[in-house]
Formats: C-alpha cells, structure tokens, sequence
C-alpha cells in the first residue's frame, strides 16, 4: 500500500522534475487568457464578417459576400483613403516634433524633471476629454482660435469653419491626434537618447564633428532600433483610432472624416449590421499585419547594428 | 426598465415621481436605469438577444419591431388605454402594431417645430413664418442679407439632422421607398428638393455642416441666428433660466410649423419613445399593470406637464391637458404626433428602415448636395445605392 503511494508520489515528482513539462504548466495560465481574450474575439470577428449577422439576430454563412458590398462602397474607399493619409500625416508629424522635443530634453534645461511630467499630460488626459476640448476649440461659433484672429486681432473677418470643410476637417483631426501623440514619442525617444553613451559624443568632438555630423552618425543610428518599435506602435495607435474622431466629428462632414474603425462602429452597432461591421474591421487586419513585419524588420536591423548579420 | 435620459429636467422628475407612486399603490417595485440616447438601441437589441436584462424598454420608434417575436403582446392594454382616452392617434397605432396585434406602447413623441426670433423677422416685415417653401427660401435670404441667418444641423445628429432632412425631402414629395419598400429616392422629386435644400442652406449660418445635436440650442441661445428647427427645449432652457438674457430670448421666442411643400400638408418626423416588455419577463402582469399605470390620466397628465410638451401625447384625450393652453408657445407642440410622418415612409416600419435612419442615408444626401460635393443627381443615386443595401431581400 504505502509502496503504491510512494510510487504514485514519484511518478508526479518525476512529472514536475521535467523542464518541457514545467514550462507546459506554467504557460498554461498565460494561455488560457490569450485563448479567451484575444483570439476568441478576434476568431468571432473573422467569422461574423462572413456572415449577415444583425443585432439582435443571428447571422447565416455569406461567404464573401459583405467584402464585395464594400468592395463598391465609395464611403468604405474614402475610409481607407483617409485612415492611411490620416496616419502617414499624423505619424510624421509627431516624429519630427516628438523627435525635436526629446532632443531639447536631453540636453540641460532648468527644472528639467518638472518639464518632463508636464509634457505627458497630454498623453495621460483621458483622449475623450481632450476631443472634447478640441471639439469647441473647432466649434463653428464659439472657437477660441476664431474668436482671437476675428474680435481680438482683426486678422480675418469670418469665423474659421473648421469641421465643416472637408480638408479643414482632416487637418484638425491631424492636428488633434499629434498634440495627443507627441508626448508618447517624445519619452520613449528620450529614453533611447539617455542610453547613449556620452563617450561616444567626446570621441566625436575630438574629431572635430559638427553638431549635424554628431546627430547623423550616432544619434540616429543608435536610436534607431527604439525609434522603429516607437514608429510600429504608434502607426498602430494612430490607425486603430476612433475616439477623437468620434467625439469630434462623427466622421463628419458628409462622411469624409470617417476612419475605418469609426466606420465599423458606425455600421456595426447604430446601424446594426455586425457582419459588415466586422468586415470593415478585419480589413484594417492586413495594414497592422504589415506595420508589424515592418517592426520585425527593424529589430532585425539592430542585430545587424550590433555586429550580427540580417535574418 | 430601460429609458433614455432626459433633454428637459421635469421629464425624469416625474417619471421617478409617478414609478414611486405605482410602487405605493401595488407593492410592485420597479428600478429605473436611464441610458445616454446613442445607447439605447444595441443596449435593448443585447437584451434581446440573450433574453435577459430589463423586463419594460422605453424604446426608439421602430425598435420593437426588430424583436418582434420578443414582445410581449400588449394588446388587451393598449385597447383599454384607446377606449378610454379617445383613442390612439392613426402613427401612434403604425408604431406600436404589428400583425393586428400591440407590440409596443408609444408614450409620446419629440417632433420639431421652427423655433424663432419675433424680434429678428418682425424687422423685415414678417409676422410669422412663410407657410409655403417658396416664401420661406425668400424669407431666409433676406435675413441672410440683414446678417441675422437661420441655420440647421448637417453633421450626423441624430434628431435635428434627420428631423429637417426628412422634411424637406418629404414635402417635394420623394420618400426613402414605397408601400411596398422598393427603394424610390432617385426621382426628380429628390431631385428638386435637393435643389431646394442647396438654395436654402446658402443663407443659413456658416459650420452647419459640422453641427451636431446640441448645436444649434447654443447658437440660438447666443443670439447667432434668427431661427432653428427644435423641439420645445430650447424655449424650455431659455425660460427657466436665470439668466436675464436668456428670459429675454425666451420672450422673444415663439414657435411656427415648418413650411408646407408642393405635396401640400405638414412633412414633418417626428421621434417617438415606443414602451415595450419583453416576453422573457416573469412578471407580465406586473410589467402590463405598469406602463398602463403611467399613461393614465393621473400619472401621464402630470408627465406631460413636467415635460411641457417635450414628449406630445399619442392618446387623443391628452389633446385638452392643461399643458398645451397654459403658455400659447406650447401650442404648436400639441399635433406633434397626430401631423408628423413616420420614419421609413412610404414603406413598412423595421430593421431596413432603421438602419437607413442610423447610418444616416437621408442627412447625408442632403449635406452632400449642401457641401457642393455632389450635383442634386449625383446624390440622389448614392442615397439610392446605399439604401439599397439595406432594404434588399
């Protein structure tokens, strides 16, 4: 009896001895969460754009049928159009002014960790607060900005329309997004700037390096491999973006400011046709899908930069 | 049970006061949850679907024709309620009907009326507002000359936008589809009206385009334009305020029909809250015995009041409540559902003419054409392309 036991015994320790099996066991938890939160979802997202599911009541198979009502839709192109454009303009922007921002940073400026706190603040504001914000900042009648240049300083004599001209309202958009992002860049890029060593730099002097030579041949390479998994995830932050459009928009005027997550949402829960609404949202699988490749290789890229060769 | 929240503060007041007063009367209690406007369809659509949640919905409009086969059949209070009250009134009965029987019980409807300045069009000779669509373009253009413009919503707002757009397109006679929903916007009746609407949209306000619901009682509460499209709030605000500007706006505000187009009658939508119990309640009895407390005259009078017309009536008894004569500004909300046109006329009331309404195939058309984006033409297609998609079989 007790021989049995003691067999059983050390047969599960022998089980927990084994490495494979430990690892196994420990994962397990990790997981189970990722199964539950992240794939099923997605998983249900992919299979409701394939049928006609409404709210409310459950869908059948249509195969491939809410692409091709998409496929001729010109608000669903317009969406796409505009999310990469609103995308490419904003990440752009925020690198070159997030960029210079933590260049200043990092160099000796009074009251230096006071500065950095209060350039976060856009970031950690609630996004929906500051589309608020934004979205009187923009309002036809009351906008500050309008107020100032029209009774104040006499430069123009009508009110700026700003979110009822198309491309006044995709730049206002543009300009929103970037004073939310900046903050973002601009820490990240700092970190990367205050692991560079300052030896590096005195080498460069004694050489007789301009400040441009010093920025080009070691600033920008050895930031280079933070600077692309920055890029990747704010690319993907800015294209996944739905709030500050939502609150300040609605994808307005006449749908030209529509995002393609505003447009899922728009279709999907208000308009009640999940199935589309899932399909525009799987569409925007394949531009994330390639922003990360792109971070791949990039840190492909700094193994090189380290002395190995590319994958 | 689920209701969306209040525009007007008396509304929820006495709603909670009548609720209680049921709960004192049958020991019955019941606990209200009060949801934002844009939430109230998928939150009621998710209790639908998975059979759980809050037992009575103050509903949108066509909402409970959605589930139909989840409502609980209402008919016999609903007919108790008609006999009793000199009956409902013929949208009233489109609304909460379905196959001959009563799926949903309206409460009341907000319907938009003109909202303007006596002040500001007293200057140019006008009394009152133009009745007819051509004397009211002309209307506008003089005050667009004397820099005192009216102004309605083009952004995607969800009562002003479609309310006006509606109107428009319905009094040269177009409509979304037919009797036997076929989709008909492309006509040169849409056409015309789009025409119209373009016309009319050069005199208003510049930024219309970008205004959302709450945009135009700011801008009219300013003293920005002479005129907007509303229901009964923004008088509501302006005259409890204690502003003493906004007393004087209020004095100064009055309310008139929207013209009436070639079709020759009222054009007007309105938006309705249609009441509805779902069958998966275990208490039916409780849940019938509740909303038929509410619309009786000791309770529903009191609401109305509250609300000073904010929702009008859909029983035709309520016609005499005290409300509609005790300020003559409440007046023109009295028919707001006895006159206005439901949405998805000409065509049946469900899921295809819901979603149309939210994905906003109507404001956008028209916006469209105001944006100088699209030629009347062009607009008309498009609406009738993505209408399509919806209303297909």
């Amino acid at each position: 009896m007790s021989c049995g036991r003691g067999r059983t015994i050390g047969w599960l320790a022998r089980l927990f001895d084994n490495k494979t099996f430990l690892i196994f066991i420990c994962m397990l938890p990790c997981l189970g969460l990722l199964l539950l939160f992240l794939t099923y979802p997605l998983g249900l997202g992919v299979w409701l754009a394939f049928t006609d599911t409404r709210i409310g009541r459950a869908g059948e198979f249509v195969g491939l049928f809410n692409y091709e009502l998409l496929f001729t839709d010109r608000v669903f192109w317009m969406a796409v159009w505009w999310t990469v454009f609103y995308t490419v303009a904003a990440t752009i922007l925020k690198f070159g002014l997030g960029l210079w921002l933590a260049l200043l940073l990092n160099h000796y400026v009074p009251c230096k960790s006071v500065l950095r706190a209060i350039i976060l603040v856009p970031w950690i504001v609630p996004t929906v607060l500051s589309a608020i914000a934004f979205w009187w900042i923009y309002d036809p009648q009351f906008s500050i900005i309008s107020y100032v240049l029209v009774d104040v300083l006499g430069w123009r004599d009508t009110y700026i329309d700003f979110l009822g001209q198309p491309w006044n309202a995709r730049w206002s958009l543009i300009a929103a997004n970037v004073w939310r992002g900046i903050p973002f860049v601009a820490i990240c890029l700092l970190a990367g700037l205050q692991t560079i060593s300052p030896s590096l730099y005195e080498a460069a002097m004694i050489d007789g390096a301009s400040p441009w030579q010093r920025f080009w041949h070691i600033t920008f390479p050895m930031l280079m491999p933070i600077l692309a998994v920055v890029l990747t995830f704010s690319v993907i932050f800015t294209f996944t973006d739905f709030q500050l459009v939502y609150a300040i928009t609605r994808g307005g005027p006449v749908n030209s400011t529509h995002l393609m997550a505003t447009l899922a949402f728009q279709r999907a829960i208000p308009g009640g046709q999940l199935g589309e609404g899932a399909a525009i949202a799987v569409a925007m699988i394949p531009f994330l899908v390639a922003a990360t490749f792109f971070s791949y290789f990039a840190l492909a890229r700094r193994k090189w930069q380290q002395g190995g060769d590319d994958d | 049970m689920l209701r969306p929240s209040k525009f007007v503060d008396g509304d929820e007041i006495l709603f909670q006061q009548n609720t209680e007063a049921f709960t004192a009367a049958t020991g019955v209690p019941v606990r209200i949850d009060i949801e934002g406007w844009e939430d109230l369809r998928p939150k009621t659509a998710v209790a639908a679907n998975v059979g759980q949640g809050p037992d009575v919905v103050l509903a949108w409009s066509d909402d409970p024709h959605k589930f139909v086969d989840s409502c609980l059949d209402l008919t016999d209070v609903a007919t108790y309620l008609g006999e009793k009250y000199g009956g409902w009134y013929p949208l009233a009965e489109r609304m909460g009907t379905s196959g001959g029987r009563w799926i949903a019980m309206p409460m009341g409807a907000s319907g938009g009326r003109i909202c303007y300045r006596k002040s500001m069009l007293g200057e140019l000779g006008y009394d009152t507002v133009p009745t007819d669509v051509d004397g009211f373009l002309e209307m506008n253009q003089k005050l667009h000359a004397s820099g005192v413009p009216g102004g309605l919503a083009l952004g995607n707002a969800v009562g002003d936008a479609n309310a006006w757009c509606h109107w428009l397109i319905w009094a040269f006679g177009g409509a979304m589809v037919d009797e036997n929903d076929q989709v008909i916007i492309n006509s040169p009746d849409t056409v015309e009206a789009l025409r119209y609407g373009k016309a009319l949209y050069d005199t208003f306000i510049p930024g219309t385009l970008a205004w959302l619901d709450p945009a135009n009682n700011k801008v009219y509460l300013d003293g920005q334009i002479s005129w907007t499209q509303n229901g009964i709030s923004i008088y509501y605000a302006a005259k409890n305020s204690p502003d003493a500007a906004l007393q004087a706006i209020a004095e100064d505000t009055f309310h008139a029909r929207m013209p009436i187009g070639p079709v020759g009658r009222p054009t007007e939508r309105c938006l309705m809250v249609n009441a509805m119990a779902f069958d998966y309640t275990p208490y039916p009895n409780a849940a019938k015995a509740y909303l038929q407390f509410m619309m009786e005259h000791e309770q529903y009078d009191e609401w109305l009041n509250a609300c000073i017309g904010y929702w009008g009536h859909p029983l035709k008894a309520y016609e005499n409540s005290a409300i509609w004569s005790a300020d003559p500004k409440h007046e023109q909300f009295k028919s707001v559902i006895a006159d206005s046109q439901w949405d998805g006329y000409m065509g049946s009331v469900g899921e295809a003419s819901a979603a149309v309404l939210s994905d906003f195939v109507m404001v956008q058309m028209v916006a469209s054409v105001c944006a100088g984006q699209a030629t009347p033409e062009e607009a008309a297609a498009e609406g009738e392309r993505r209408a399509r998609r919806y209303y297909r079989t």
